[in-house]
């Protein structure tokens, strides 16, 4: 397909990873951002490709697995209120919280819808004047733009029966944490192409300098991926710890000032928790007061609801990128996509899953079972 | 924020068992072979049903009869390449060529919601009589049933059929043998995108046609032609990729194939991208893959790409003893990864 096989190429990619090769002198740790590339990765089988000295780690960008457990329970209340039309993008319907998901909510007679946009979700409301109508508004700075935007035109259609359900969650205070972390083995990352589309670089700078860090912007291809792993090694062999743009084709420094200024009229930065690692100072995205109106946790009085994180099987060590999937005791055995144990085996991008989809270690290699199903 | 190195598991509370019907129990993936594994084959055990083929292979008398059912609740009902009259013939049929059968006889039972048009239900039966002529039964006997509006989606249809097993050998994964080729009749994932895309208001340059279409004509020209073939599977539910893993789990074989082989449609894979889709998972309905001996693959080949239906016919990989039970995909770069059942359908996702 054009524009995308020219980024599949087999003989580029060897010759990727023969630069890689050449390059490289000794190991270095780097992570990946985005769940979207982490899917890449193992999906195209990137990292057997590369050398030895390189081990990808897989990062917290993946707004399934990041989104606490507190924000599931919300949702779960929420759309199982009557007269309640719950709308949410389709792999949020499979995330756990503490004792059912989105599907039970929607079998046991909840109107639980997958849409593909916030602005499906407005005109349904628009459809629906007698019913309320709730968006789950998850996601990096990637969706918060089309968020913001259905928010300003529900505020300028008075559409009074539709609100957002606020779990936005921002890139740079997670990285930040990630490398600010007593045990951190990251020494360099893979930014997240999508993310810096929307919101460039530039606030990646400062981390890059106070953390002695090289960050690449990266894209989702698998020759994105294995040039972004290119200049991230050539940067950490030469001692540079610098911002560099590999997603030259999507990203630009200042990235997209139209829907930065759309985030910012609807949105202010707030501290939120994050699901296994918990919370971070101004780490997410919240309603501004001007459009409390619309906050789905205020209308329907959850928003004083506490759930503790009782529970984090390993997910907050691999979303920190200390540890990796198969290297949990439940992983494949008490923990499948059937049956998620923890967040980062529920999505398609989360690592569990991918892992697990693409790579499994079979029942008789993997570890024996010594976990308890605690509460 | 607790510092990092606290090796303390704790685990979420799973989501165990689930006590309601869920969608994904019908979605063909992990979830429906919980279902039929657990719940209704240690009720209703007996032989035929013990060969988990896509239909019972009878035998009375000198005749082999295969025998087989399924109920169809397609949402649109008429969509680009068919609607759910041609699927419910051209679905049934199917499964009984995936026999080595030559179809005979259909049962028809409908379903109607009450206030359901008229004319809507007279263009379902048209088609399905059409679709009945091109693949060659006939609908003998047949039911109606209507139930309170509200309560249906316009219509549901069930079809049984029944057909004179044609093939010489037993057409079954274990009969499959380690280098054994895999032939796919054509390019995958057309009817999952063509449903997708009115359902959900997608509109893309060219309306993307389901592939829905009787495969019986094309699996009767292998079997009087002699081909050896070991094992046949329509790539329906689940798509290419839970066909091949079910095969490969029965067989207790390897099955590896690679990606470059496997056509995808530019239109079907532009889709699957903006959708976050894997093409492998997408559901058909006029495709099928042959397991058949090496040395007879280039004259399977030949075969079905003489025939219109399988002109985009390749060989996309060969079984092999180990990894038993598992299908690997050499990727477009090279690499080699596991291929999966998925637990329940696809769902769209986030970016």
């Amino acid at each position: 397909m054009k524009f995308i096989d020219e980024y599949r190429d087999p003989a580029a990619a060897r010759r990727f990873a023969q630069a890689i090769r050449r390059t490289i002198t000794r190991p270095w740790t780097i992570m990946e951002v985005c769940g979207g590339q982490t899917h890449a990765i193992v999906r195209f089988g990137v990292d057997e490709l590369l050398p030895e000295e390189v081990t990808l780690v897989h990062g917290p960008g993946c707004p399934v697995c990041v989104t606490p457990v507190e924000l599931i329970e919300k949702a779960l209340e929420i759309a199982a209120l009557p007269g309640v039309v719950f709308c949410s993008f389709g792999d949020m319907l499979r995330v756990p919280g503490i004792e059912r998901d989105l599907l039970s909510v929607k079998a046991q007679g909840g109107d639980v819808r997958i849409v593909y946009s916030p602005l499906d979700a407005l005109r349904i409301a628009r459809e629906t004047p007698e019913r309320q109508v709730v968006f789950f508004a998850v996601g990096f700075e990637t969706t918060a733009p089309a968020n913001a935007m259905a928010v300003v035109q529900a505020s300028r259609q008075g559409a009074a029966n539709f609100s957002l359900l606020v779990a936005h969650v921002l890139v740079p205070p997670a990285m930040e944490a990630i490398l600010s972390a007593p045990a951190n083995q990251v020494r360099g990352f893979l930014a997240a192409g999508h993310v810096c589309a929307v919101m460039g670089y530039t606030e990646y700078e400062p981390i890059a300098r106070k953390y002695k860090v090289p960050i690449v912007v990266t894209g989702f291809e698998p020759l994105d991926i294995l040039q972004g792993v290119y200049m991230t090694v050539r940067q950490l062999e030469e001692g540079r710890a610098e911002v560099e743009n590999q997603y030259t084709r999507a990203v630009t420094r200042a990235g997209n000032r139209e829907a930065q200024k759309r985030i910012g009229e609807v949105f202010e930065v707030v501290p939120r928790k994050w699901r296994g690692v918990g919370e971070i100072p101004a780490s997410g995205l919240g309603l501004r007061p001007e459009y409390a109106a619309f906050d789905a946790e205020r209308r329907f009085g959850v928003a004083q609801r506490v759930v503790e994180e009782s529970t984090v099987c390993i997910s907050g060590s691999i979303l920190r990128g200390n540890r990796k999937p198969h290297q949990c005791p439940a992983f494949g055995t008490a923990c499948t996509p059937e049956h998620p144990l923890g967040a980062t085996m529920v999505s398609t991008e989360g690592a569990c899953a991918a892992y697990y989809r693409y790579r499994r270690v079979r029942p008789q290699d993997a570890p024996p079972p010594g976990l308890e199903t605690k509460r | 924020m607790t510092p990092e190195d606290t090796p303390e598991f704790y685990c979420p509370v799973p989501i165990d068992r689930y006590p309601n019907v869920m969608l994904a129990h019908g979605g063909g993936g992990r979830l429906t072979h919980q279902l039929i594994e657990d719940l209704f084959l240690p009720l209703f055990s007996n032989a035929p049903l013990a060969a988990r083929h896509d239909g019972a292979v009878l035998e009375l008398g000198a005749r082999k009869l295969a025998f087989t059912t399924d109920s169809y609740v397609v949402r649109p009902l008429f969509f680009p390449g068919g609607d759910i009259g041609t699927l419910a013939v051209n679905g049934t049929v199917n499964d009984l060529a995936m026999c080595g059968a030559q179809p005979l006889y259909l049962s028809a039972g409908f379903i109607l919601e009450e206030g359901f048009p008229m004319a809507d239900l007279q263009r379902v039966a048209r088609s399905m009589g059409r679709a009945a002529g091109e693949a060659g039964v006939q609908l003998v006997t047949g039911d109606t049933k209507v139930v309170d509006r509200g309560k249906g989606d316009g219509v549901y249809i069930n079809t049984a059929g029944i057909g004179i097993i044609r093939a010489g050998g037993v057409i079954a994964p274990a009969s499959i043998r380690p280098g054994d080729a895999v032939l796919l009749s054509g390019d995958v994932g057309r009817h999952g995108i063509a449903i997708m895309a009115v359902r959900e208001g997608l509109e893309f340059e060219s309306a993307i046609d389901s592939d829905c279409a009787s495969l019986a004509g094309l699996v009767l020209a292998l079997i009087e032609a002699g081909v050896d073939i070991h094992c046949l599977r329509d790539l329906t539910r689940g798509g290419l990729a839970s066909a091949l893993v079910e095969i490969a789990e029965a067989a207790r074989l390897h099955i590896g194939i690679h990606e470059q082989a496997i056509p995808v449609r530019q239109d079907v894979r532009g889709a699957c991208e903006i959708l976050g889709f894997d093409p492998l998972y997408v559901a058909n309905e006029g495709r099928f893959v042959a397991f058949v001996p090496l040395h007879d693959a280039d004259r399977a080949l030949a075969l079905m790409r003489a025939h219109g239906l399988g002109a985009g016919a390749s060989c996309i990989g060969a079984v092999t003893e180990t990894p038993a039970g598992q299908v690997t995909m050499r990727s477009s770069i090279g690499a080699t990864r596991i291929v999966d059942m998925l637990s329940g359908e696809q769902l769209p996702r986030i970016c």
